[in-house]
């Protein structure tokens, strides 16, 4: 980063246009939705003009590879937004600087990294749904289902999508889930006999849900964030919440250890998990670390948040590995085509 | 060696002049270019694909107390007490850099409610592990509750060895995609091959009307990113398809449209090179036939495909290397049919697995070496077919097969348009297909993920930058590999290196530049991120196809030119800006529009580099497609294709015009 800086700033002088550049900068990796960072840059900006955010965004596994493929030469300064089981994985890495940001005593303690100080901090909740596509189902005879358990039966065949866990964070987030509803092993044969249901698994989290929105597929087994966005948009679906409970992860912040900037990065943590800053996050989400703000957010389903399972980080960011690696051996690439 | 009796004369050596020293220390400048950006990056991805993690269990000790809290046995080593209960074999223990082993199991009358406590240690600094994602390491003895203690999992240890390949080859969900490719490869190529025979053929040997027009068609697919072909697919045969019932109930995403669009984007590379093997034939080998009275059907198997074979296996060749190394293809349409190229993607950036991904990218390198170099043996077989006495064969009307061949080709034209014309479609069509209004909402890119309109703007200026500073560095190398007398070793050495690039999947060399230049100890680390590498990715990826096309132009030119201009005392920069450039003008455009199509629909060999300041369309069209939003998707790809579109318009306008200019001289007056 150091040696970037200093070649566009020797380039820049050189050339002999020094544009007006802000008194600070700050790498910032994300995985939140692309069309939220500018409002919420614009909101910090308000509060901190002197800080520029320059966004790297991409999905939570590719954010996470890239943070992970960058360990001993970190380029972010700050991660803001991405999956908190992705944050345990840096944890363990050694990769987040400790920081309790001013204020972190007001949160919803369950948002906050029980080191101390906490390594990273909980922006809000992002929730697994079942989008379900009205007008396929009535036209293939799918009724709408209740309950994970629901799309194991054969009349779902061929019809539901889901992400796959190993590139996306809501994949795993269902999968993670799903074994601490269910148990260990319970967890697994439901997911043996949902394999055969699924025609396919996308590599986004987001991609179930549009698909069902355009008609691709009638059930795509998404997030309550993206149904309702697409819902909003005209879609014919509706967002169901199963009866079991549903799997969640928590979007949250944290400062790289070996940032250019501590001071500025420090400053983006603590307007972070302000009261304002959490008004912003529940503009999509129904769940936020600051207790009291959180309104109900349109086309969100009433029952969401009672249904949010009491989730194990820890097992989560533990297990991701041999998860994943399981995962992979018993669905990837089997449903290949009559041999 | 010098014999003082005998007069030194006897040993004439040239003296090296001003102008060789010049000359060497540029072929040294572009060795060291391929060395960099092409040997020492692939070098450091095998190292990497031999790299493994396994948990060393004799590195840690454990010592357990009794209820009361005393400690009256001695400590344990982990890896004694595993003996003891046989617990984890040593595959058990072989992990990748993320893994993470629980040790509590180990403990067979370990409950996290009991009283006892432990104490645990690793055996040296270098070992760490983990209580509670805390990070731990050395051999303070640490006190953990039982509760605890239940929390504590081992890091994995680096070292080197094959167990990557061993791992690998006992996952059959990851082998199976070695049959996948190599399968899929297979079927496209023969279907694209035969497809393009004919399609040459046509042109080359029938006197159907509008050939210019079908030419043109049949050259659109390299102007797409080969995605777009895939997103064409959905909208034609997928679950809301124009078409699907032509399917009979089977689905799209699979075999069926990896190969469907694996046909489209690679027909022109085909067609290309058989018809040029067509044109190459001479005409009395036809009248010889037919004096002979041969049927038209054993002319077509003595004369026309002997002639052609070597252009034929070539094609064959160069598509199953494009199949099997794409990767944007069967990531669209693929649906759960499992390839090479995308198993690196999804080990590299789904799984965060780096170690694997070297292991498939080294698996993928078999196949692609592998067919390259037959190719090349093969072509070297090939000998001179036009001598100074053909005579160019000049194709007769005849109304039947030329009505035939104007079908045919009206056929695979159509196929073309309309794989290129739905994706239009699908870009203007405001919510396919509940709302068929028209719309432009889809180029509405800031608010999808990709980068919005600025990562149009940067391919661009990749594609630029790729194509001036690429064309200057192949015509270099090209000119040292042709021009530079003497040191033989050193040029065969670069030419060698010159061709690799052409058997590199872009997937490969783009993970090969994760490890070498994201390496902070490489003084070459500050490109990292920025258009820098994408241009020197792009650049080395394309290498070998502009490199071959300089050498064919500059073994045209005499060498006598050099000759001369050094008896006159030229320095030899003089001959090539006055000489060599002009005289290779059509050869130094060709080779610039090669590469700025390619820096625009290239995804494989950026797709691991670039990052939000230089985020590309080519991804872009990647990304919205993996985001489901599959309309912008479209639309980006279709920017691509208009602007490729473009700068072919122009290029042809300039190569004509310049040709006019400067090269009065080929036309005899």
């Amino acid at each position: 980063m150091n040696k970037i800086k200093q070649i566009l700033l020797a380039t820049t002088i050189a050339i002999g246009c020094v544009s007006s550049v802000s008194a600070a900068e700050l790498t910032v990796y994300t995985a939140l939705e692309a069309d939220i960072l500018k409002t919420y840059a614009d909101a910090f900006n308000k509060d901190y003009p002197d800080i520029k955010i320059n966004w790297v965004r991409d999905s939570t596994g590719v954010i996470t590879a890239k943070l992970l493929a960058e360990k001993d030469n970190p380029q972010a300064d700050v991660v803001w937004g991405l999956a908190a089981t992705s944050l345990l994985l840096m944890k363990s890495e050694g990769m987040l600087e400790a920081y309790a940001p001013k204020g972190v005593e007001k949160l919803d303690p369950k948002f906050v990294d029980t080191s101390t100080p906490p390594a990273w901090t909980g922006m809000d909740a992002w929730i697994a749904s079942i989008c379900y596509n009205t007008i396929e189902g009535a036209k293939n005879n799918v009724p709408a289902p209740t309950s994970w358990q629901d799309l194991t039966k054969a009349v779902y065949k061929g019809h539901v999508i889901m992400p796959n866990p190993n590139s996306s964070g809501t994949g795993f987030l269902d999968v993670s889930s799903w074994l601490q509803i269910f148990g260990e092993d319970d967890g697994w044969k439901f997911m043996d006999n949902l394999h055969k249901n699924i025609s396919r698994y996308t590599h986004s989290g987001s991609a179930p849900c549009k698909l069902a929105a355009s008609g691709e597929t009638t059930i795509g087994v998404s997030f309550a964030f993206r149904g309702a966005k697409s819902k909003a948009a005209g879609a014919p679906i509706d967002i169901i919440v199963p009866t079991e409970g549903v799997g969640w992860d928590m979007e949250a912040t944290a400062i790289i250890a070996g940032t250019d900037d501590l001071e500025s990065a420090q400053k983006l943590v603590d307007w972070s998990i302000t009261k304002t800053a959490n008004e912003y996050y529940n503009l999509g989400y129904a769940v936020v670390a600051y207790p009291g703000v959180a309104k109900a957010v349109e086309h969100f389903p009433a029952n969401l948040v009672e249904k949010m399972i009491d989730n194990d980080f820890e097992f989560a960011a533990n297990n991701r590995a041999d998860i994943l690696k399981k995962w992979a051996n018993r669905y990837d690439g089997k449903s290949d085509p009559k041999k | 060696m010098v014999n003082t009796l005998t007069p030194p004369a006897a040993t004439i050596k040239p003296k090296l002049g001003k102008d060789d020293w010049i000359q060497r220390a540029f072929m040294f400048v572009i060795a060291l270019y391929l060395f960099v950006a092409l040997a020492l990056p692939l070098y450091a991805m095998l190292s990497k694909a031999f790299s493994i993690y396994n948990f060393d269990l004799t590195k840690y000790e454990v010592q357990i107390s009794q209820k009361d809290g005393s400690y009256p046995n001695p400590a344990i080593n982990l890896n004694e007490l595993n003996n003891d209960i046989g617990l984890y074999s040593e595959t058990d223990l072989i992990s990748d850099a993320n893994g993470r082993l629980r040790i509590a199991k180990l403990f067979t009358d370990f409950s996290f409610r009991s009283t006892v406590k432990y104490k645990f240690r690793a055996l040296n600094d270098e070992t760490s592990y983990l209580v509670a994602s805390e990070l731990k390491s050395g051999n303070q003895w640490v006190e953990l509750d039982s509760n605890t203690f239940r929390r504590l999992v081992l890091r994995p240890h680096s070292g080197r060895g094959f167990d990557n390949f061993t791992s690998y080859f006992s996952r059959p969900a990851l082998t199976q995609s070695i049959k996948n490719s190599l399968w899929i490869a297979v079927v496209s190529t023969i279907i694209t091959v035969t497809l393009a025979f004919w399609f040459a053929y046509a042109l080359a040997r029938s006197k159907m009307r509008f050939k210019g027009v079908f030419r043109m068609i049949a050259t659109l697919p390299i102007l797409v990113p080969s995605l777009l072909p895939g997103i064409a697919l959905i909208y034609l045969f997928g679950n809301q398809g124009l078409l699907k019932s032509f399917l009979l109930g089977e689905t799209i995403y699979g075999p069926i449209g990896i190969v469907i669009g694996s046909v489209f984007f690679t027909f022109p590379h085909a067609m290309i090179i058989i018809s040029t093997a067509l044109a190459l034939s001479d005409a009395r080998l036809f009248e010889a036939s037919s004096s002979l009275k041969a049927s038209p059907w054993k002319t077509f198997w003595t004369v026309t495909i002997p002639g052609a074979r070597y252009g034929l296996f070539s094609a064959a060749f160069v598509v199953f290397n494009l199949v099997i190394t794409d990767f944007g293809l069967p990531k669209v349409i693929g649906g759960q049919y499992n390839m090479l190229a995308v198993d690196i993607y999804k080990q590299v950036i789904g799984q965060q697995n780096f170690e694997m991904g070297a292991v498939v990218s080294v698996i993928l390198l078999v196949p692609a070496l592998l067919a390259f170099a037959i190719d090349r043996r093969v072509q070297k077989k090939q000998v001179a077919l036009l001598s100074a006495r053909s005579v160019i064969f000049e194709p007769k009307p005849n109304r039947f097969y030329d009505r035939i061949f104007f079908a045919y080709s009206t056929l695979v034209s159509i196929f073309i348009v309309a794989i290129i014309g739905v994706c239009q479609l699908a870009a203007l069509v405001k919510f396919w297909p509940y709302d068929m209004s028209l719309s432009l909402i889809h180029y509405n890119f800031e608010i999808m993920d990709g980068g919005g309109w600025s990562s149009y703007q940067n391919s661009i200026i990749l594609a630029i930058l790729t194509a001036i500073i690429g064309t200057v560095i192949v015509f270099m190398g090209a000119y040292v590999v042709e021009k530079i007398k003497g040191f033989q070793t050193g040029r065969a050495l670069f030419q060698m290196l010159a061709m690799l690039p052409m058997a590199v999947p872009g997937m490969v060399l783009g993970l090969a530049y994760i490890f070498f230049f994201n390496n902070p100890d490489n003084p070459f680390n500050f490109i990292y991120g920025t258009m820098i590498i994408l241009v020197v990715s792009t650049v080395t990826h394309f290498y070998t196809v502009s490199h071959l096309t300089a050498v064919t132009a500059l073994k045209q030119m005499d060498i006598e030119f050099e000759a001369v201009s050094s008896s006159l005392k030229q320095p030899f920069y003089k001959l090539v800006k006055n000489v060599t450039i002009p005289v290779s003008m059509p050869a130094i455009l060709n080779i610039s529009i090669y590469l700025f199509v390619n820096a625009m629909t290239t995804v494989s060999a950026v797709v691991f580099l670039y990052s939000t300041d230089t985020a590309l369309a080519s991804v872009a069209v990647l990304n919205m497609d993996d985001a489901g939003d599959i309309a912008p998707a479209a639309a980006m790809g279709m920017l691509i294709f208009y602007t490729n579109a473009g700068a072919r318009i122009l290029h042809t306008i300039v190569s004509t015009q310049i040709l006019k200019r400067s090269e009065k001289w080929r036309r005899t007056e």
